[in-house]
């Protein structure tokens, strides 16, 4: 099977006011892999991440997706290209329903023109929801409030809301920080079963996570990829037991 | 519509129209007219409320588009002889132009400077109204109700003097707000005004432009308190600076909070309140605003996100 290029980074760099937290990246994900990007605290992943999903923008070097630059459309406009992003740290409505939280990313999909804007057949958007709720497993909690759900169902509905736009590249950042040991092989399979729709691009701190899931693993410190390749390569690599496994990952 | 409104959400809005629509037949003359004024600015208190409860940007500057519609309405009448049919539709699109306008110089702060933008921007209107007093007669007013033709429709003739057709204008316009709003808050468009208010960031990446449902919130909002502004000068017959001043952007903020943000029958319910409450208090003493305040305390110990806010949390959770 011929590999398609779905994202590309092209000498992408961010600058913070004198600190370079993303140096000269040069990142290219095929589509239907399940990408992991790993490092050290402050490696700059999260800032990566952010420019990818447009949360940022870059001080140098482009992106392209599916072909074309991106560079220059903002966040939300890139959702609508296909590109999704998920929080690092949960960021849910917390005062509506699970319903609504949905409604949300589903009725996005389907707002086209003014006439959606003011009319959109519920029933439709209902049916998205149920779909979105129950690949997460949490079709049950549809009519609760999302602040009152535990935090594990939390990051699922966070997923979920992300499924719920059918993206091409869905970026997970850190989605199993704080989620207890039992839940993380459950989310391990589902992040399994979304790659079979979507390019996964996953940042990790749980290393048998990274491991288990990720085709090829990139690995981040100071801003610069040090090294990058499948997870037996990655495990070998002296450069990244220097500067990650060595220090403060083996969990 | 997006959300399905159960039959009940129905009864009761349109119950509410209903109630004002039968009352003017069992009103005395002193509350008749006060109810005419009430409704008039309840439908400002409405748009003001798809700012502030529906979308989360709160305005001190409203006083600018309520005036917008004054004057818009009011000076065609006085010196080109509008009709007031014509007058109302320059006193709409007046606001509407400021509203557009207005937004895109704003829209992008929030919060705070939000705030601290909007009550600028009221006080330069206000002070132009004073500026151009040749024009505007700011300073005095003008009253309109020599010069405003009666209205003819369909062989009727329309004194806006009459009684009647005060409170049967006050109500239309209500009416049409009122229905506009519970439209909004259930179309796709207001539940992602529902969202930028909740969490604005994730709002963004769920790929929403935030930055444009904020101004179509704001000239929304605008253009119905133009609407409300408009609709006051020609059944009040009064156009003066006062329209632009502070107090008519505390008014529809006090009237939204008292009666419960981000609620539908609260902005209503809490411009009727007030209004009573000043009259009331007023009548008892000199030093009205003391029994006001105290009033106003007691409404926030016990009902902290206004009275149809709190009553929506502990009993009423279905309403919109």
């Amino acid at each position: 099977m011929a590999t398609v290029t779905l994202l590309e980074t092209i000498g992408l760099s961010k600058n913070f006011e004198g600190l370079q937290a993303v140096d000269d990246v040069e990142l290219v994900i095929p589509a239907g892999e399940i990408r992991a990007v790993i490092g050290p605290n402050g490696a700059g992943k999260t800032t990566l991440v952010s420019l990818v999903s447009g949360r940022l923008k870059p001080t140098q070097g482009s992106i392209r997706f599916k072909g074309e630059d991106i560079t220059g459309l903002r966040a939300w406009d890139r959702v609508g290209r296909g590109i999704v992003y998920t929080f690092q740290v949960t960021s849910i409505y917390a005062n509506l329903s699970c319903y609504e939280n949905v409604a949300l990313a589903v009725q996005r999909r389907m707002m086209g023109g003014l006439r959606d804007r003011l009319v959109l057949a519920e029933e439709r958007v209902t049916k998205g929801i149920e779909l979105a709720l129950s690949r997460v497993g949490l079709a049950d909690e549809m009519h609760r409030q999302a602040g009152e759900l535990p935090y594990g169902h939390q990051r699922l509905l966070e997923v979920s809301m992300g499924l719920a736009l059918e993206p091409e590249l869905l970026i997970l950042d850190e989605p199993t920080q704080g989620l207890a040991l039992e839940e993380i092989s459950g989310f391990c399979d589902l992040i399994r079963a979304i790659s079979k729709r979507a390019t996964v691009l996953l940042i990790e701190h749980n290393m048998s996570v990274v491991l288990e899931l990720a085709e090829l693993i990139t690995v981040m410190d100071k801003g610069m990829v040090i090294a990058e390749g499948t997870p037996s390569e990655i495990e070998r690599d002296p450069v990244v037991q220097r500067a990650y496994l060595g220090t403060d990952a083996a969990a | 519509m997006s959300r399905r409104i159960s039959g009940k959400v129905l009864v009761i809005h349109l119950g509410i129209i209903a109630l004002l629509l039968v009352a003017q037949f069992f009103l005395s003359p002193y509350h008749h007219i006060n109810v005419a004024r009430i409704m008039i600015f309840a439908a400002f208190a409405l748009g003001y409320n798809v700012l502030l409860g529906y979308t989360g940007l709160l305005s001190l500057g409203h006083a600018m588009f309520f005036a917008a519609g004054v004057y818009g309405a009011g000076l065609p009448v006085f010196y080109l002889q509008f009709n007031a049919l014509e007058a109302f539709a320059t006193g709409v699109v007046s606001s509407f132009l400021l509203g557009v306008t207005f937004g895109l110089i704003v829209i992008r702060t929030s919060g705070v400077s939000f705030l601290i933008v909007t009550l600028m921007f009221a006080q330069a209107a206000f002070l132009t109204t004073l500026y151009f007093n040749e024009i505007t007669l700011g300073d005095q007013g003008i009253v309109i109700s020599q010069v405003l033709p009666p209205l003819e429709v369909g062989g009727a003739v329309l004194e806006f003097s009459d009684p009647d057709v005060k409170y049967n204008a006050a109500l239309l316009l209500f009416g049409i707000t009122f229905l506009v709003c519970i439209a909004i808050v259930y179309s796709p468009i207001g539940r992602v005004f529902v969202a930028i208010r909740e969490n604005e960031a994730r709002t963004r990446m769920l790929g929403y432009n935030t930055y444009k449902y904020k101004l179509v919130s704001l000239v929304i909002s605008a253009t119905i308190s133009g609407a409300a502004g408009a609709m006051y000068a020609l059944l009040f017959s009064y156009i003066g600076s006062t329209f632009a001043s502070i107090e008519y952007s505390i008014f529809p903020l006090l009237w939204t909070l008292v009666g419960g943000m981000g609620t539908l029958i609260g902005p209503v319910l809490g411009t009727g309140l007030m209004f009573y409450l000043v009259d009331i208090a007023s009548g008892l003493t000199e030093s009205h605003l003391i029994v006001v305040g105290i009033v106003l305390v007691v409404l926030v110990l016990y009902f902290p996100k206004g009275l149809m806010g709190t009553i929506r949390e502990k009993w009423l959770p279905w309403l919109p």
